[in-house]
């Protein structure tokens, strides 16, 4: 039917790498690639698990097809899937991507019983009120008072972090961790810019601003240094 | 051409109906044309703290659904010679009987003839508010130096801002009690204004003589000697436009604005 090969496996450290071609189509893939894996496994006759990374180089797959081959490799005994690595992404998710890696600058108060809602991050010139929310999938940067709730990293990112001018949150969250506001009120005022993240033990921590330079460089987008 | 103000709180008993009386007496005392229109369907007492609640023929509900003419409905006040009249709520019905449609083209029919429209709005965020609010040019947001109105207060200023035909709402503060303030048992002016971010228009002193006032039907802004009188009047310069500053005896009693953190956003 053809010479050309469609599926290339090669064996590294880590385990195989399968090469899908993204020319044929995707009924044929399928098909080579069970002959391929079959024909493999009857040569090497280990008993522990190999991982398998897939590479379908510039091939669209949908959610559906990825499932189906992970199904396919996972079928042949000792074959995990690690990744599908895909060159190509929908509109839609890189709309989402893009979204989700901007800062987006709101100046308003939120207040009581409003909600702002943002895919990337939060710069909010402004206060959040007691009763009032923000939420973003990234990083909270609050210029003025923090009083009311911030749910920073909403999708899930451990790694996202709130900031305040004035912290007195009546709750804050980081992806799935909450931290409710002690019940006692402290009178001494703290004048200094505040920062809240999750530590190594998984708990929700203020500290000083000037903590996250060095547990988080990663804030730093500008990508080439101005000397 | 008028001007339409709703006087609302969000949280209910501090001061919209004891305010919308004495602005819009205060009002009419400088002359201007006035109508004071209660919108608490049901729960009406703006008829009564003027004192007009014997002279009631029909109400806002019988305009709105075509019973009477409007000028028929509306009570005029003998003491204004013509310059203040009231149209009283319903009291029989609920406050569904009204859609803000409608209450925005009576409103717009009254503004042809008034200078000043002053809404009283209900508590809530319901119905009630959105008729009150569905005519309105302005708002005013009355709160009192208490954590829960405020909250609400912040809570209504936020619908506020989302109504596209209102200009920013002002602020009164309502009731304050200088001692408490000062002792730091209550929220101060300072604090006040700056977490609700809006412009303060006024303040009230707590003084039972409104009490008094009100219940014998006399709004306490027709008694010139009373500190609540001239925080009233002052208010109502300030609607026409006027730079009046807070009175030294209110200004004496500001800025005590430390202490107080723990009322807030608590930590
Ligand atoms: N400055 C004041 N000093 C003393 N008492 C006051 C003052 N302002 C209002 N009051 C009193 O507080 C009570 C509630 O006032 P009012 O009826 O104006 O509130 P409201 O906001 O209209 O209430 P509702 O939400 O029920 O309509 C009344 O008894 C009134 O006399
Ligand atoms: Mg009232």
């Amino acid at each position: 039917m053809k010479n050309r090969q469609n599926v290339t496996i090669k064996g590294t450290k880590g385990g195989l790498v399968l090469h899908l071609d993204d020319r044929c189509s995707y009924q044929e893939l399928k098909r080579e690639l069970d002959d391929k894996l079959t024909a493999n496994l009857r040569t090497q006759e280990e008993r522990h698990l190999i991982t398998v990374k897939v590479e379908v180089g510039n091939r669209y797959l949908t959610g559906e097809q990825r499932e189906e081959l992970k199904e396919l490799i996972r079928k042949k005994k000792n074959l995990v899937v690690d990744d599908i690595e895909s060159n190509v992404i929908t509109k839609e998710e890189a709309n989402r991507l893009k979204e989700e890696n901007e800062v987006m600058t709101v100046s308003r108060i939120v207040r009581s019983g409003q909600v702002l809602r943002v895919p990337g991050d939060l710069l909010l010139i402004g206060d959040v009120n007691p009763g009032g929310t923000v939420i973003a999938g990234g990083n909270i940067f609050i210029m003025g008072i923090l009083k009311g709730i911030a749910h920073a990293g909403s999708f899930g990112n451990d790694h996202a972090v709130i900031a305040a001018s004035s912290m007195k949150p009546s709750q804050l969250r980081i992806a799935s961790h909450i931290n409710r506001a002690p019940d006692s009120n402290p009178l001494t005022e703290n004048r200094e810019m505040e920062c809240a993240y999750i530590n190594d033990n998984h708990q929700i921590i203020i500290d000083r601003l000037q903590a996250l330079i060095q547990l988080r460089p990663n804030l730093t987008r500008l990508v080439e240094g101005g000397h | 051409m008028g001007e339409a103000i709703v006087i609302t709180s969000g949280k209910g008993g501090v001061g919209k109906t004891t305010t919308s009386a004495n602005i819009g007496t205060a009002l009419a005392l400088q002359g201007k044309k006035v109508c004071l229109v209660d919108t608490d369907i049901g729960l009406r007492n703006l008829d009564v703290v003027m004192g007009l609640e014997n002279r009631i023929i029909y109400d806002l509900v019988d305009v709105i659904e075509k019973r009477c003419k409007t000028h028929q409905a509306l009570v005029k006040d003998k003491r204004f010679d013509g310059l203040l009249y009231l149209l009283p709520a319903a009291q029989t019905v609920d406050k569904t009987a009204v859609k803000p449609e409608q209450m925005k083209e009576l409103v717009e029919e009254l503004k042809q003839d008034y200078d000043y429209i002053i809404i009283d709005c209900p508590a809530g965020i319901e119905q009630g508010y959105k008729n009150a609010v569905a005519g309105a040019d302005k708002a005013i947001v009355v709160t009192t130096p208490e954590v829960s109105a405020v909250r609400d207060a912040d809570r209504i200023i936020g619908l506020l801002e989302k109504e596209k035909d209102l200009e920013s709402p002002k602020l009164i503060v309502n009731r304050i009690r200088y001692n408490m303030m000062k002792s730091g048992d209550m929220l101060d002016i300072d604090e006040i204004t700056q977490h609700l971010s809006i412009e303060l228009i006024g303040i009230v002193a707590d003084d039972e003589e409104v009490i008094k006032a009100s219940n014998h039907g006399e709004p306490i802004a027709l008694n010139p000697n009373s500190k609540a009188s001239i925080a009233y009047r002052n208010i109502a310069r300030r609607i026409l436009g006027e730079s009046i500053p807070l009175q030294p005896l209110e200004e004496a009693n500001k800025g005590v604005f430390s202490k107080l953190k723990k009322f807030f956003g608590v930590r």
